[in-house]
């Protein structure tokens, strides 16, 4: 079943706790992962992976490299799901 | 003096260890004559031949944020956690730059791993066999490389002047720190951060040390297992951790008013040419490397009380250290008390010269030398005056000591340290 925009957001802010150690009330929508979240171009991969794996979906490398706020990877993820 | 060369100090110093988190709770235990040898209770150790190392004694996740730590393998967290000690204990307040009494390009770094970051190596190569090509870490390149402690230190304080990592085996730590004496002593920089560390504490370097004929197997007698001189000698034990000092030209210690621990007054280095991991048995290419230090130093045979030995508990390196120390001095030996403090720390391999240079500076600032463990039938052919069950006061006056390093592939390497009362 597919994740709601609301889950995605909530799933993302745990990754990125996870990885970079930022608090999930500060993983909003418009925030930066490189400038805001202090996910570097090397962290970034690791949370595309555990995203694919919590979402079922697959984000091509070429494709990384346009998310680059928390609401591009979520508008991605809601897309690769439908 | 010109400045190609200048007096050396120490002025900070750091170290995780077996025996402790800290350099001041590591000398406690070496004073004490306490082993940090256990058994290892991992499951991947109960078919092993060997099951004993020193482990280290406080995790370093117990230290460093949890963000940091997993973009850094084990041997760069210890580091990193003796490099920050030492950094603080020198008097610094923030990094370099931010701290106006360190300039950023007056900075450097050189911090040495024997096998580097193996355990992220062979665990990266488990997940790939086990769970696929995707899982495999972006990190594990920046993690295993054997320069990445001494990088990532050097972005911690904000070294420009050059991080560097000299791989000799087991004379990695100790070479380390003399190339950073003659970073200053030539002119390229006014404050190193130097040292060593290893974590190898996996079953591979086990089995395969092991398979050497290089380590104990006194399974039943974890803390008597490592026991240098000692008749009853089987091998060494592994150990893990780091040890990490700050090293600063003389006029830039006077300049901000820093604590001085002790002048490092230079190094000897030497190759044996004789066999990849045997050393020289007559104990030739580690005279040629005393010899090197005395002809190229202001240092006086007389003035040496103490040796940190390199000492790792094996048969014939124990004894080969202590022909060549007779072949150079002397009777002049017979005044130098002789610690082997490998006795309690196990062998940290890279990382063995960095906590025990920590260990040779706190000697002569605390004019005291650690015991040697488990001596309790001294190897006649160990013809030397051993600091056997407890530490023992140096002299008064000025005094020197020598933290000796060899490793795999023949480097001999030797520091001298003497007291400072200017």
């Amino acid at each position: 079943m597919a994740a709601t925009k609301e889950e995605i957001v909530s799933g993302l802010a745990d990754i990125v706790n996870e990885i970079a150690g930022i608090p999930q009330e500060d993983v909003k929508l418009d925030k930066s992962f490189t400038d805001d979240l202090d996910v570097d171009s090397l962290s970034m991969v690791e949370v595309v992976v555990a995203a694919e794996e919590q979402f079922g979906v697959k984000i091509p490398d070429d494709d990384v490299k346009n998310l680059k706020t928390v609401g591009n990877a979520v508008d991605y993820i809601l897309a690769a799901q439908a | 003096m010109s400045p190609t060369n200048r007096t050396v100090v120490v002025t900070g110093i750091g170290a995780t260890t077996p025996l402790g988190g800290d350099s001041a709770s590591t000398w406690e235990a070496l004073l004490a004559g306490r082993s940090g040898v256990s058994r290892l209770e991992q499951d991947w150790a109960t078919d092993l031949p060997v099951q004993i190392a020193a482990q280290i004694a406080v995790e370093p996740g117990e230290v460093l944020p949890r963000p940091l730590a997993r973009k850094l393998d084990r041997s760069a967290q210890f580091a990193l956690i003796a490099a920050r000690e030492a950094w603080a204990d020198a008097g610094f307040t923030a990094k370099a730059g931010e701290d106006p009494a360190v300039d950023p390009d007056r900075l450097g770094t050189v911090v040495a791993s024997g096998i580097g970051g193996v355990t992220t190596l062979l665990g990266q190569y488990d997940i790939l066999k086990e769970q696929g090509v995707r899982k495999v870490s972006p990190h594990t390149v920046p993690m295993l490389m054997p320069n990445s402690p001494s990088a990532n230190v050097g972005i911690e304080v904000n070294a420009r002047a050059g991080v560097h990592t000299p791989v000799s085996a087991c004379a990695s730590g100790a070479e380390a720190i003399g190339y950073a004496i003659e970073m200053i002593r030539t002119g390229r920089a006014d404050v190193v951060v130097a040292g060593g560390t290893e974590a190898a504490i996996h079953p591979l370097p086990i089995v395969a040390f092991g398979n050497m004929m290089a380590m104990s197997k006194n399974n039943e007698d974890p803390q008597g297992a490592s026991r240098p001189y000692d008749s009853g000698r089987d091998g060494f034990v592994l150990g893990e951790g780091a040890g990490v000092i700050i090293l600063e030209s003389e006029e830039h210690a006077a300049a901000r008013g820093a604590r001085i621990y002790c002048e490092a007054v230079g190094q000897g280095i030497s190759a044996d040419a004789h066999h990849i991991t045997q050393p020289e048995p007559s104990g030739r290419g580690i005279a040629a490397a005393l010899t090197n230090l005395l002809q190229n130093s202001d240092l006086k045979p007389a003035e040496i009380v103490h040796v940190n030995a390199h000492a790792t508990s094996t048969p014939q390196g124990d004894v080969a250290e202590i022909k060549a120390l007779r072949q150079v001095f002397g009777d002049d030996v017979d005044h130098m008390a002789i610690s082997a403090t490998k006795s309690m720390t196990g062998h940290l391999l890279g990382g063995a010269g960095g906590i025990e240079t920590v260990a040779t500076v706190l000697a002569l600032y605390h004019r005291i030398a650690p015991p040697t463990i488990n001596l309790d039938d001294q190897d006649p052919e160990a013809d030397a005056d051993i600091v056997r069950a407890e530490a023992r006061p140096l002299p008064e006056g000025t005094i020197a000591a020598l933290n000796d390093s060899f490793g795999f592939g023949g480097h001999n390497v030797v520091l001298a340290l003497r007291s400072w009362s200017r």
